[in-house]
């Protein structure tokens, strides 16, 4: 049993997109802000701060979590994963950012994080979704700039993509 | 909008949340999934003192068989149980009421226990609860009791549970040879229920129970009734659950859908 | 079906040799914002020791202040500055007012506040949460006011009045009357009229306002960081507000914004707010903006109530109109307001040709949120009323919808056409685009569809809209609220300047600078288009950089994102000087190659010789010889280092003396037709399927048009379904959270059909107009006359919400069963609760009403009860923790008994008040005896709860109330009943209880 006192900084320790990383924070501290101000991960945005617009959706021990809801204390020793590990190398991006950015699925990006986490770790294991599927899954983010149907479409394409890689992957 | 200060406790068995329970009484919070709670937090619409994380629990994560009843522990989290293999046969209605919950990101952390601690008056899962009949396990650090869901549930946002109280976990009747439905309306998909209605056949006809309008949810029992004698049981039933206008929606209307989708529902169990 | 028709003209375009405007090629914003590196304020680092702002709102929506006390929030570790009303008053002076009048506009509540969530009190503290534990400790007392929230309520006499400036809530008033209006009625067959009222919402960007504030004592100048959007004439506004000349407020934007649609205007008040708590504390100030502030208290579009009518020929031609527009500008008018009434003022015969118009334009204050831009500003309350008529003419004279429509559409032989009021329509060929939409959107298979769904029983509807969509604003249109007496002692207001500035570095490398602060636009793709195509260039070798630095940058008050002058105004200026760069380049280059200027062409990175495509010389070394060898330039070549250019079309000039105005510069063509089904149990609208033509003159990117519509017409469907900013009679806010102002999900949109035309704008230098508010304008209007269409009702409110369409469409309910629970009526908007019960009691009245009396006992019967004083015998205070489920709060609570009739009957009266809101109620209970030595003790009440709790927990809250009162009654008789020593219960702890249920914190 671990007892954090309210005044004082403990000290936060997880895997953030592979890599361990280390901070202080007090037991009130959002993982929103520990991920944004103290790591610097500022990828992850914070748009409602009471679980209602998906901005600061994130992947903690692969459960889609809001990091709104969350505090840093919650995820000591868990890992993480965020926007930031999304792409394989800093100069190229994954096939479903490439989606994006290929059907104009993102405009000012503000909400773009939250919904590229939940469509990357749903794929994962839905391979073939369906429009519908795709639809309910992000129906718990909120997009003010694109009307989502660029986005759908991109999820769909990013889909069918990564089903055929893996298909050629497992065909060699 | 960031959360008062509080104490955080890793409970690492149901030993420390009870003794955390104890101290601190009414000024300790369970910290379940978080979906409701932290979000009252940061709204500061709650000051608690302590807050006693249940998550890291092992043996609060199960989700077990026993004879003729599901056993629910209180770290069972919604998406584990829609992703439970023997759920829709052994639960269908729970099978058809859990995707009502929020979203696939709530649900991927709110835990069944704490909707029902929580015990918002238009949440599903209070709802399943009483229409299935099912039991409420609490534990404080002397002794454990047992609640009939009727008897859980005292209004709005409040259960029978005491401050002291952990509820370990939640007991569902498994009703074979039944059919269930369940219907709901909400503004858009996602949100808290409007109406949200569940109906079962049972060995002497019918239970249709009611979300969302009353303070908690409410439970009939009817006969096989047809026709009028059906319309009228149901515009009855509308009224005694005392409707409310607020900006999604008019006691008028709330009404209105528990007359329709109620016959709807108890004529899709009856066929 | 998502598929195919975004692919049509949305993919990425890569090929060919065609000129890069009007392709769709990859967004250079994407990568980063893709990969988690975008730069929104919040991301950006600030200075060692920059502070934390939290700000401490008003419940109230009226209500003077008495006194505040902030001791015990400047003790509290941490804190470096709590600033009152008095506080920014002694640094900064009132923002100005758009019109003529002697009132006020501050950032914060001098003395008095005015809708809920104005601002009280700034805390500064180390950080963020910290502040907000101090901003608890702010201990304010108001005395309610009246509050009044409906726009006709406010003028009606005997309205609670909100500024004295401003008699009768009347901002301003004026009547406009052009043609012959009133002959044209007299003459005319038929008049039709409308009443309608237009809802509050807003766009709500999904990142809220920020701001980082600095102040050098030294040279007294401020620099702020501001996710602010423009127009920069509100530059001016700051630094008058703060007292120091333009140039000693150096406002910058971060490189990115979370999306604004009009909305980021708004912060400007908070800009001057929080540079006032970065003097007094000496340090720099931070603040970000919750999503319950913004909600709140950030800005929203104005609602309106209309009364349109028209003068219309036996064949539906539409002879005059008659507009009676009373605006609802919220509770400080604000710069740039009343502009949301004023920029469609040449635009009020949409797109018919309709040539006698009256107005009467009214603006109004009331207790709500202060309104400001939103995306289709004015534009959606005019169509709605205009849009709607047209389907009540048609409706009234047996016609089709549509060919009233087209009976009215100006002529396309008309253009450049000057509307009634002022407007020069640009171009356009209506008739053509409407044809166009009719067979491409297959309108008879809707029609078909229509018949079928009929013929089952089912509601279906079907709706159209034709829509003129006015973009680059002129800055002078907001003159026309005054006088033209007025305006000639004001000086001229007019023009739309826009800048842009293209540099060539010393490797011969172009940047581009623009004025134009996108909030997810795509400005820096489109404009390296523009500027490629000019240099014969590739996108990727333009690099352009949008952020503003008004120290450092070329910009006009007609600067930022706003009124869709991107395409119009801003790129074609940054055409015009990169233009202008080229002709200087290409002298240098003839002179190097040895041909006329005539024969240089600019292509894949060489200036050529067109006739000798050999004969070249690459670009960049052109382009960098201005740095290394001046001397080698032409004589009459100029520098080519870097060339501002400045633009502003001649065609936007001020009003005339007839109050004429050319209010934008372009205007668009928009024609939606739709399909809607109405489910007969839930009456949720269902769209079947949206069909919306466009015509924004040469498109620039296809992808990023569409993304223009796509994302309006989500937003309108959230306007026309979803969205309104609810209040209550009282003033409370009731749409406080994201889970009670509701916007459109994944679930809810679906894909319109876009059809496009092109028909170029001659006004503009690439012939492009806006696209950006169109659909907010077209689609509330064109779903509201589907639904019409498909209910057969007259009167239809924003947003449809099913409850409402049921008391439209749904006869009288079926009456509740004999003896059962009656049901009380109850009055929209007002949120009192009320309610009556009994109890038996043990002891006989006297024994009772000595323990209802005894305010002794308080303490033992209220949890958390921490303090009683008894001010007199029947007037009591104390301070007392209560809550319910896991809501719990300290509060403050004060109770009055009066009429009373020992030991019969008393009455009670109390309120609390905290942090989180206030409550109060007013009861009366009586006792007699039970004929048993009981006593039986019957009360009613009627209780309200208004504040932060009634935004928040709207959904829970009377219920919340009515099970703490119900509680009490229970525990009452219980107690009582047990005769627990020393107990029994007070009225006061019914109060308490009742008042202070989310009374808050103390
Ligand atoms: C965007 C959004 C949409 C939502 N929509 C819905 C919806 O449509 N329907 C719906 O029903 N819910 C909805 N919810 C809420 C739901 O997701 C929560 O999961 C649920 O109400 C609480 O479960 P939790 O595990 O997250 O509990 P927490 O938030 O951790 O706790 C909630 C309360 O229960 C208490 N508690 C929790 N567990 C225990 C326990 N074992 N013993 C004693 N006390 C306990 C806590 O102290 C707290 O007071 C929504 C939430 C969000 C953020
Ligand atoms: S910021 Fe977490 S859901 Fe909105
Ligand atoms: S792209 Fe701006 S909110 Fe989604």
């Amino acid at each position: 049993m671990t007892r954090l006192k309210a005044d004082s900084r403990h000290s936060v320790r997880f895997s953030l997109n592979g890599k361990s990383v280390e901070g202080e924070a007090e037991p009130r501290m959002l993982l929103s802000d520990f991920l944004r101000h103290q790591l610097g991960a500022t990828g992850t945005h914070v748009g409602c701060e009471h679980g209602a617009c998906g901005a600061c959706t994130i992947v903690v021990d692969g459960m889609l979590t809001r990091a709104c809801l969350t505090l840093a204390a919650q995820v000591d020793g868990c890992e993480i994963k965020t926007v930031e590990g999304l792409a394989p190398s800093a100069d190229r991006l994954g096939v479903l950012q490439q989606a994006f950015r290929r059907n104009h699925a993102l405009q000012c990006g503000f909400c773009t994080a939250g919904i590229l986490m939940s469509l990357d770790h749903y794929l994962a294991s839905n391979p073939a979704p369906t429009e519908a599927e795709i639809r309910d899954l992000l129906s718990g983010h909120l997009c003010r700039c694109t009307g989502y149907t660029p986005i759908i479409t991109a999820a769909l394409e990013a889909a069918a993509k990564l089903a055929s890689s893996k298909q050629e992957t497992s065909d060699a | 909008m960031k959360p008062p200060a509080f104490d955080y406790l890793r409970a690492e068995s149901i030993g420390d949340v009870l003794e955390g329970l104890a101290q601190q009484g009414g000024d300790a919070r369970v910290l379940a999934g978080g979906q409701s709670l932290m979000a009252m937090l940061n709204m500061r619409l709650a000051k608690p003192k302590l807050l006693i994380d249940i998550m890291r629990i092992g043996e609060l994560r199960q989700i077990e068989r026993k004879g003729d009843a599901v056993v629910i522990g209180a770290g069972v989290r919604q998406a584990d149980l829609l992703a439970w293999s023997d759920l829709t046969e052994a639960l269908p209605l729970v099978a058809l009421a859990l995707p009502w919950v929020g979203h696939m990101q709530t649900r991927s952390r709110g835990t069944i226990c704490g909707s029902l601690a929580h015990a918002d008056p238009s949440a599903e899962m209070p709802l399943t609860l009483v229409a299935l009949g099912g039991e409420v396990f609490l534990r404080d650090a002397k002794r454990r009791r047992r609640v009939a869901a009727k008897d859980f549930f005292a209004g709005m946002m409040l259960t029978a549970r005491a401050d002291d109280e952990l509820i370990e976990g939640i007991s569902l009747p498994v009703i074979k040879g039944s059919r269930f439905a369940f219907r709901e309306v909400a503004r858009r998909h996602g949100d808290f229920a409007i109406v949200a209605c569940a109906a079962l056949k049972t060995p002497t006809g019918v239970r249709l129970a009611v979300g969302g309008i009353a303070d908690v949810p409410t439970v009939r029992d009817w006969p096989r009734l047809e026709g009028s004698a059906l319309d009228d049981a149901l515009n009855a039933f509308a009224y005694e659950l005392g409707a409310r206008d607020d900006v999604h929606a008019t006691a008028r209307y709330r009404r209105d859908l528990v007359r329709m989708i109620g016959r709807d529902l108890i004529g899709e169990v009856l066929q | 079906m998502v598929q195919a028709a975004v692919q049509s003209a949305n993919s990425v375009d890569q090929g060919g040799e065609r000129p890069w405007v009007g392709r769709s090629i990859e967004r250079v914003e994407d990568a980063a914002l893709l990969s988690g590196r975008g730069r929104f304020i919040d991301d950006l680092g600030v200075a060692p020791g920059t502070l934390h702002a939290t700000i401490l709102r008003s419940p109230h929506a009226h209500a003077d202040i008495l006194s505040i006390d902030t001791e015990a929030a400047k003790r509290l570790p941490g804190v470096a500055a709590v600033l009152t009303g008095e506080d920014v008053k002694a640094v900064t002076t009132t923002l100005v007012v758009g019109v003529k009048a002697p009132v006020e506009c501050w950032p914060i509540a001098m003395d008095r506040v005015r809708y809920v969530g104005e601002p009280v009190a700034v805390v500064v503290a180390t950080d963020r949460a910290r502040a907000e534990d101090a901003a608890e400790l702010i201990n304010v007392e108001y005395r309610p006011r009246g509050a009044v929230v409906d726009p006709l309520g406010a003028l009606a006499s005997g309205a609670p009045v909100l500024h004295d400036g401003f008699p009768g809530n009347l901002a301003s008033e004026r009547t406009f009357r052009y043609g012959d209006p009133e002959k044209a009625f007299a003459d005319a067959p038929h008049r039709f009229s409308i009443d309608i009222r237009y809802p509050r919402n807003s766009c709500t960007p999904i990142e809220t306002y920020g701001v980082v504030a600095s102040h050098d004592a030294g040279e007294d100048a401020y620099e702020v960081l501001a996710n602010f959007q423009g127009p920069f004439s509100i530059h001016t506004v700051i630094a008058r507000a703060l007292k120091v000349p333009g140039n000693r407020l150096r406002l910058r934007t971060p490189p990115d914004s979370g999306g604004s649609f009009g909305v980021k205007q708004g912060v400007f008040p908070y800009i001057v707010l929080i540079a006032a708590a970065a003097r007094v504390a000496g340090r720099p100030v931070k603040w970000i903006e919750d999503r319950l502030e913004h909600l709140a208290a950030s800005v929203s579009a104005t609602n309106r109530a209309t009364t349109l009518a028209a003068a219309v020929a036996a064949d539906g031609k539409i002879l005059a109109l008659d507009w009676d527009q009373v605006e609802d500008c919220g509770a400080h008018l604000r710069a740039p307001e009343p502009a949301t009434l004023y920029r469609m003022h040449g635009n009020m015969t949409g797109a018919y040709d309709i040539g006698h118009v009256k107005i009467r334009n009214r603006v109004v204050v009331t207790n709500k949120t202060p309104t400001g831009l939103n995306r289709g500003f004015g534009g959606p309350q005019v169509y709605f009323a205009l849009e709607r008529l047209v389907q009540r003419i048609a409706i009234g004279l047996g016609l089709d919808p549509l060919d009233v429509i087209k009976r009215n559409l100006i002529d396309a032989g008309a253009f450049p056409y000057r509307t009634a009021t002022g407007a020069l329509l640009d171009s356009g060929n209506y008739q053509e685009a409407v044809s166009r939409a009719v067979a491409q959107g297959r309108l008879a298979e809707l029609k078909a569809k229509r018949d079928e769904a009929r013929a089952q029983g089912r509601l279906y509807g079907i709706g159209f809209t034709a829509v003129v969509e006015p973009s680059v604003s002129n800055m002078g249109y907001i003159t026309t609220v005054l006088t033209a007496a007025e305006r000639r002692k004001a000086g001229p207001k007019n023009g739309a300047q826009a800048t842009a500035t293209v540099g060539l570095d010393p490797v011969g490398s172009v940047t581009v600078h623009v004025a134009s602060v996108p909030q997810g636009q795509g400005h820096r793709t489109v404009l390296s288009q523009v500027v490629a195509d000019v240099f014969g260039l590739q996108p990727k070798d333009i690099r352009v950089n949008t952020e503003i630095d008004t120290a450092k940058d070329a910009w006009s008050i007609a600067s930022g994102n706003y009124a869709s002058r991107f395409a119009a105004a801003v790129a074609g200026t940054a055409k015009l000087a990169a233009e202008r760069v080229a002709g200087r380049l290409a002298r240098i280059a003839a002179s190097q190659l040895n041909v006329e200027v005539v024969d240089i062409v600019f292509a894949k990175g060489f200036v050529a010789s067109k006739h000798n495509p050999e004969n070249r010389i690459a670009f960049s070394r052109v382009a960098a010889l201005s740095h290394w060898s001046p001397g080698s330039l032409p004589d009459d070549a100029g520098q080519t280092i870097r060339e501002t250019m400045f633009w502003t079309p001649p065609e936007l000039t001020p009003p005339d003396e007839d109050d004429r105005i050319n209010s934008s510069l372009c205007h668009g063509f928009i024609f939606d037709f739709c399909g809607v089904e109405i489910d007969r149990v839930t009456l949720e609208t269902r769209i079947d399927r949206y069909v919306t033509m466009h015509d924004c003159g040469t498109i620039l990117h296809p992808g990023m048009v569409n993304g223009q519509i796509r994302g309006g017409f989500a937003q309108a469907l959230g306007a026309a379904l979803y969205e309104e900013y609810a209040y209550a009679e009282d003033g409370s806010f009731l749409t406080g959270t994201l889970a009670d102002y509701l916007l459109p999900t994944t679930t809810e949109v679906p894909e319109p059909e876009i059809i496009h035309m092109e028909t170029p704008s001659p006004f503009t230098p690439l012939g492009a107009k806006g696209v950006g508010e169109g659909n907010c304008m077209s689609t509330p209007v064109c779903l509201a006359n589907a639904v019409a269409d498909a209910l057969g009702v007259a009167d239809i409110t924003l947003p449809l919400v099913p409850a409402r369409l049921a008391e439209l469409v749904r006869g009288a309910e079926p009456p509740p069963p004999a003896g059962g629970a009656a049901v009380a009526p109850v009055r929209e908007g007002d949120r009192r609760l009320r309610g009556e019960g009994q109890a038996l009691v043990k002891g006989v009245p006297e024994q009772v009403w000595a323990m209802l009396l005894d305010p002794a006992t308080l303490q033992s019967v209220i949890p958390g009860c921490q303090r009683v004083d008894k001010i007199t015998d029947t007037h009591f205070r104390a301070d007392v923790t209560l809550g319910i489920g896991p809501v719990s709060g300290r509060y403050r609570a004060d109770v009055e008994l009066f009429d009373l009739d020992p030991p019969r009957a008393v009455s009670l009266r109390g309120g609390a008040t905290g942090a989180l809101g206030f409550g109060n109620a007013e009861g009366r209970i009586t006792l007699a005896p039970d004929g048993k030595d009981g006593t039986k003790l019957t009360y009613s009440y009627d209780a309200a709860i208004g504040g932060k709790v009634a935004s928040i927990g709207g959904r829970l809250l009377d219920g919340a109330t009515r099970v703490i009162i119900d509680q009490f009654f229970t525990a009452l008789a219980r107690k009582a009943g047990g005769g627990a020593p020393g107990g029994g219960f007070s009225l006061f702890a019914l109060l308490a209880k009742v008042a202070g249920l989310f009374g808050g914190r103390r």
